[in-house]
């Protein structure tokens, strides 16, 4: 039985259900660009089994994490083992402790309440419960160049229609093209109205942190259009300078916008999952229903929760001494970035980003970014990220992660000081 | 203990006082909420009076979460719990409820889950982001224990955070434009995703069924399995054995009936196989078993209720090579994509526990807790037998079905907790043939079971 089903897998002739597939995931033209990235990677170590290979496409966290934080999560766990420390379901909103913790670490001033705060396994996961919240009808706007998961969850959930054309834009979806010629902040005068808009600051990829002039903008703009801003402050820890660090600094954000956050690149938890989402009160529907009981009741009927071991690790991060072991991890990175971005200056190359988020976004004028990407890649064994597969304004530009090792990142250094001179 | 335990009560689920402190009421007030004649308990949030003159936004509220009838079943419960314990602070209030896990889990498991959490601060031991399906040897390790010698591989395991999560995800792969079918009564999530999805039309109130979903009946009547003949073809039929709440478990012939059924009508079933372990007889553990489920069959399930990882956060779902669409297309392959773009992985922490417990010793720890929790329920069981009631289910899962013939679910449950403090689920919250039943769950410590049943026999006797 089982070798003949093989066979007719192989023979590409098999017994097809009556069920159609999804029109929304045929509109996916690609494989989502970071599986791509590491697809090429692969295929990479294949063809140069012996050539070191520095990964600076991927945005991951590369230094292991504090002793603190590792070993409160160690002690959780190993309490799981006993009566007085075993736990079951927790609140699917995340432990409150942890909720407050968050609320106090990074709203203080901002008054946003530890009720307003969800405790969930990552930004990537919160912008799809987020879509679920919002259906198939309402419109969307992106920045041009975004994280990719703003427009393929869109078109997932049926809100995007299909592409429009060879540049891979989607039909109901409003571009904001954010360029140095506009200092990456959208030209709203020329943006049409959509329901939400997806705001990313400091922004992947092209590490520009708005000011807090140009959120005022961006506020006003969601307020004047009825809209709701979707505040992606995965990388908020990384500003140096004093550019806002969360969307609810800006008066009259409560009622117009929704944060969400990540301990991924804060504190090195990519692997481990954990991260929140901020719904204020205030945010109503054009029917007056709060949008945080809608989320609350995805969050209980398509989630269970953050896992408890991660959040005993993010109440770890936000005791005194975790806040202090994260914020020099953050610091590492960023020196490596500045590093990559003395490297591109010194070459003579255009470079953005790098001084307020962990990604140096260098200008390669009249290049297909792809095209960069694999010459790199060939020449110099380094990964990075074509900056195309993040929208159409990515076009011409290479995205260079900073999270790596020291060693590594002056290696890189060293390689593409070499190639480029 | 860490500082997160010292600060969390196992009082848990305090999702049923999240929304209270709001300056908005909308759920305090329905707290001691009697079941209304027709036996639905609404708890349907009203657009508060505040809000009238606040500022709105012009983004329409989705319809389809218009459409659900009250909050999602489980919260309802804690709900009721927390007003009760407000009532009588100082009642000894038995959880029997929610289907959460009670038992330390085998240190076998833990420490390895405290030893990776450890290895993450060094140079060696840290890593970032894993593969989105999984770790490779926690799915080869499912594989071999699961699914071996049923030409299940490795690769169509996708390992996640929990069934409830991945069901969810497979609603987002199929869309708004399927049918499904669900059995009448069954886990609340399938029939609520399926709304949320957009995949129903309007809730029913004179029925109690939302339009276009199949309710596949399954009763004291039928032996728990629905009359196929009597079914219209959907395009998803989600099937769960054992079955929550009623316990039942699938017959193998059955599942072929089931199988069959699904490939005459070119459907695609997703199999619920949470409960699995608990089997005490010979019924198919794994829809795989049946010939020709490859072609017709998703399996979904989890670590929550073998390894108490209900707080971890640890499932699985296998999707086959051979299940395609109409048109061709692998299912494995949306399902791979929704996978690397709505999700990033179940924590690296808990999928080490995952290996901890599909090792010989933590098979061994796992079969053991599962017998402790399967002994509970022979003990509810027999209580409730001796008490001239009808029981069903609790030979192979950890919930007991009880009739309480022409009494609404909700009046008993109130009953029993305003009488027992112990908190049981009414069987209507899992469909309108759970109208009549309550679901005893077996999860406990020995002594509140023992407690509970104590007071079931001075209430009923």
């Amino acid at each position: 039985m089982v070798q003949a089903s093989l066979k007719a897998k192989r023979d590409g002739v098999g017994y097809r259900t009556k069920v159609p597939r999804n029109v929304n995931m045929e509109n996916l033209q690609n494989g989502y660009l970071f599986s791509e990235i590491s697809r090429c990677k692969l295929q990479h170590i294949e063809k140069f089994p012996n050539a070191k290979l520095i990964s600076l496409g991927v945005g991951d966290t590369t230094e292991p994490l504090p002793d603190i934080i590792a070993s409160s999560m160690a002690e959780y766990a190993l309490a799981l083992s006993t009566p007085e420390g075993y736990r079951g379901y927790g609140p699917e909103q995340g432990y409150e402790a942890l909720r407050k913790a968050i609320a106090e670490s990074f709203y203080k001033d901002i008054s946003v309440k530890d009720t307003e705060i969800f405790v969930t396994d990552g930004s990537q996961c919160d912008i799809t419960r987020l879509q679920l919240v919002l259906g198939a009808n309402v419109t969307i706007a992106v920045q041009d160049p975004s994280y990719p998961v703003y427009q393929d969850s869109s078109i997932i959930i049926g809100q995007a229609g299909n592409y429009k054309d060879e540049a891979l834009k989607c039909r109901n979806i409003e571009y904001m093209r954010c360029s140095p010629q506009n200092n990456f902040f959208p030209d709203l005068d020329t943006t049409s109205r959509a329901d939400i808009i997806f705001f990313c600051s400091p922004n992947n990829p092209t590490g520009h942190a708005a000011t807090r002039k140009q959120l005022e903008k961006l506020v006003e703009f969601a307020r004047n259009n009825g809209s709701i801003i979707i505040f992606d402050s995965a990388y908020a820890s990384y500003i140096l300078d004093d550019s806002p660090r969360s969307i609810f600094e800006i008066p009259g954000a409560r009622e117009v916008a929704i944060e969400v956050s990540s301990f991924s690149k804060l504190a090195g938890f990519t692997g481990v999952r954990l991260g929140w989402t901020v719904v204020p009160e205030e945010l109503l529907f054009s029917n007056g229903f709060p949008v945080r009981n809608d989320f609350d009741r995805i969050v209980c009927t398509c989630f269970s929760g953050a896992s408890n071991i991660a959040q005993a690790g993010g109440l770890a991060c936000l005791s005194s001494e975790g806040l202090k072991a994260t914020e020099s991890m953050v610091q590492y990175y960023m020196e490596n970035a500045r590093i990559l971005v003395d490297t591109f200056t010194s070459l003579g190359l255009e470079v953005y980003g790098g001084a307020n988020a962990p990604y140096v976004w260098v200008r390669f004028p009249g290049s297909k970014s792809w095209d960069v990407f694999s010459e790199i890649l060939e020449k110099t064994h380094i990964i990075t990220a074509p900056g195309s597969g993040f929208g159409a304004g990515g076009e011409e530009f290479l995205r260079i992660s900073a999270y790596g090792n020291r060693k590594c990142i002056l290696e890189a250094s060293r390689r593409l000081g070499s190639f480029f001179s | 203990m860490s500082l997160l335990q010292h600060l969390s009560t196992s009082i848990s689920s305090s999702s049923s006082a999240f929304l209270v402190h709001s300056n908005f009421n909308s759920r305090t007030k329905n707290v001691s909420l009697q079941a209304k004649r027709n036996g639905i308990c609404k708890c349907v949030a009203a657009v508060p009076k505040e809000s009238q003159t606040a500022y709105k936004t012009n983004v329409s509220r989705n319809g389809n979460l218009a459409k659900l009838q009250a909050g999602y079943l489980f919260p309802e419960i804690g709900r009721r719990r927390a007003a009760h314990l407000l009532k009588y602070p100082d009642a000894q209030v038995i959880s029997l409820g929610i289907g959460d896990t009670t038992e330390p889990i085998p240190e076998v498991i833990t420490s390895a889950m405290g030893k990776r959490s450890e290895e993450l601060s060094t140079l060696e031991g840290y890593s970032g982001y894993g593969a989105e399906q999984g770790e490779k040897s926690l799915r080869a390790a499912i594989a071999s224990t699961f699914y071996s010698n049923l030409g299940i591989e490795d690769d169509d395991i996708f390992v996640s955070d929990g069934a409830k999560c991945d069901i969810s995800r497979l609603q987002v792969v199929f869309g708004a434009d399927v049918t499904m079918a669900v059995q009448d009564p069954s886990y609340p999530a399938y029939v609520d995703s399926s709304v949320i999805m957009g995949q129903t039309g309007q809730f029913q109130k004179d029925v109690l069924k939302f339009e276009s979903i199949e309710y596949m009946k399954c009763t004291p009547e039928n032996g728990f399995f629905p009359d196929l003949s009597g079914v219209s073809r959907t395009d998803i039929i989600f099937f769960c054995s054992p079955n929550n709440p009623t316990g039942a478990a699938a017959t193998r012939e059955q599942l072929t009936q089931l199988v069959k059924f699904a490939k005459d009508n070119g459907s695609i079933i997703v199999y619920d196989s949470a409960y699995a372990m608990y089997m005490s007889e010979d019924n198919p553990r794994s829809i795989f078993e049946i010939p020709g489920a490859k072609e017709v069959a998703i399996e979904t399930s989890s670590f929550s209720k073998y390894a108490g990882f209900t707080g971890v956060r640890l499932g699985w779902t296998v999707v086959p090579k051979e299940l395609l669409f109409s048109d061709g297309f692998p299912v494995a392959k949306d399902f791979n994509r929704i996978v690397c773009t709505c999700f990033n992985g179940a924590s690296n922490i808990a999928q080490a526990g995952g290996l901890a417990c599909l090792s010989p010793e933590g098979l061994k720890a796992m079969h053991e807790v599962i017998g402790f929790y399967k002994e509970n329920t022979d003990i509810i069981v027999e209580t409730f037998n001796s008490l001239g009631f009808n029981v069903y289910g609790g030979k192979n899962a950890p919930y007991v079905w009880v009739h309480f013939p022409g009494r609404s679910s909700w009046d008993v449950f109130s009953e029993i907790l305003e009488k027992t403090h112990v908190v049981t689920t009414p069987g209507s919250g899992f469909g309108p043939a759970g109208e009549g039943f309550v679901r005893v769950s077996a999860f406990g410590h020995r002594s509140n079971i023992l407690e509970a049943c104590k007071r079931f026999k001075q209430l009923y006797k």
